[in-house]
């Protein structure tokens, strides 16, 4: 049934030798089919370490190209890279530390229309998006579809982590039932962020797909973790789920997707 | 009943920079008051203005969510630690 190369046994020695991952616990990451939202700060460390790990089937949904101030953050992509689109990018990075890795490419933007079938082929859902549109958009598109999310955000000093899994526990909207309106919530660039904290968060959420996919340990269900890059703090706060939620509540009265208008931080 | 109370980032504006004040009161409510009474102009950046909290904002007790809780009218007590939890979407920060 496992029918390794010597070359793989050779690659993923430390992780076969784990007794909580094994040789099956590499075939399961090897068939594994993971879908990365961006290739930006989280996507970035995100990708690499699930490529590192063997993640078998890696989709990158991402529609823009490589900048000289990404750099600072994204780490899967170069300097000689700048203009290239981020998708492509990614996937020579990837190929280039590990040739078992599938990557597909979407250079698209995901709205209402795509989603569904974008996520289908997938088990698992990185949530890295840098906006309160698409946030929605893939919360509600995995409750529909019984997708997990593994959701992560930063901004500043400042990051969270948390694991969607529909019917397991809450969804993005039992925390908050709507995006805030434009003006009232920081996303996109403003305030900056310190460059690392994207490779602690992103790399935060493929341990969680790593577990995931092992069927070992307590998956981050029911619990948003935050931490404080400044005071050196990690905290663990209750995530319950909304019996009055608009989507996975007991009378949801969100049943299609929505496509919020797209907004980034403080009005201009 | 003094109370530790955890200001996230995108407020800290509001409180000279602090991430952590402290505050007084016996329930969440009079804790969010006695904060606008330090620092002008937060309450209305957590709070409706029926005085529950946005529903872009959560506002935790200890590790518990306060709508899962008794809301604005929770009691705390000494030692408490209150968490106010904004909704952020930053990630890729593609731009």
């Amino acid at each position: 049934m496992i029918d390794f190369t010597d070359e793989q046994i050779e690659r993923y020695s430390r992780h076969i030798i784990l007794p909580e991952v094994g040789g099956q616990g590499q075939q399961k990451m090897l068939e594994a089919k993971v879908l990365l939202l961006g290739a930006g700060g989280l996507g970035s460390p995100a990708a690499y370490y699930l490529a590192a790990a063997g993640i078998g089937n890696l989709g990158i949904i991402d529609f823009d190209r490589v900048d000289l101030s990404n750099l600072q953050r994204q780490i899967i992509h170069s300097t000689k890279r700048i203009g290239m689109l981020k998708t492509e990018s990614a996937k020579k990075t990837i190929q280039d530390l590990n040739p078992d890795v599938k990557v597909t490419l979407y250079n698209e933007k995901l709205d209402s229309k795509n989603i569904m079938k974008l996520i289908d082929e997938y088990d698992y859902i990185v949530d890295g998006s840098d906006n309160f549109p698409t946030r929605y958009l893939v919360n509600d598109a995995c409750v529909i579809t019984g997708k997990t999310i593994i959701h992560g955000s930063i901004y500043r000093f400042e990051g969270q982590v948390t694991v969607f899994k529909p019917g397991d526990g809450p969804c993005y909207r039992c925390l908050y039932p709507e995006p805030p309106p434009p003006g009232m919530a920081p996303n996109c660039q403003e305030g900056g962020v310190l460059g690392v904290l994207a490779g602690v968060i992103g790399n935060l959420q493929v341990v969680e797909v790593l577990k995931l996919v092992l069927g070992i340990g307590k998956p981050l269900i029911g619990g948003l973790l935050i931490y404080d890059a400044l005071n050196t703090e990690f905290r663990k706060l209750k995530l319950r789920k909304d019996v009055d939620c608009p989507v996975c509540g007991e009378s949801p009265t969100i049943k299609e997707l929505v496509d919020y208008e797209e907004f980034c931080g403080l009005p201009r | 009943m003094a109370v530790k109370v955890r200001i996230p980032t995108p407020l800290m504006k509001l409180t000279d920079n602090q991430a952590e004040v402290t505050a007084e009161g016996s329930t969440i409510s009079e804790i969010l008051n006695n904060l606008e009474s330090q620092f002008n102009g937060i309450k209305e950046r957590i709070c409706e203005e029926n005085g529950s909290p946005r529903r872009f904002i959560n506002v935790y007790l200890n590790e518990e969510d306060i709508r899962f809780l008794d809301g604005e009218r929770t009691a705390v007590k000494d030692g408490d630690e209150i968490s106010i939890i904004p909704a952020i979407a930053g990630g890729t920060g593609a731009r």
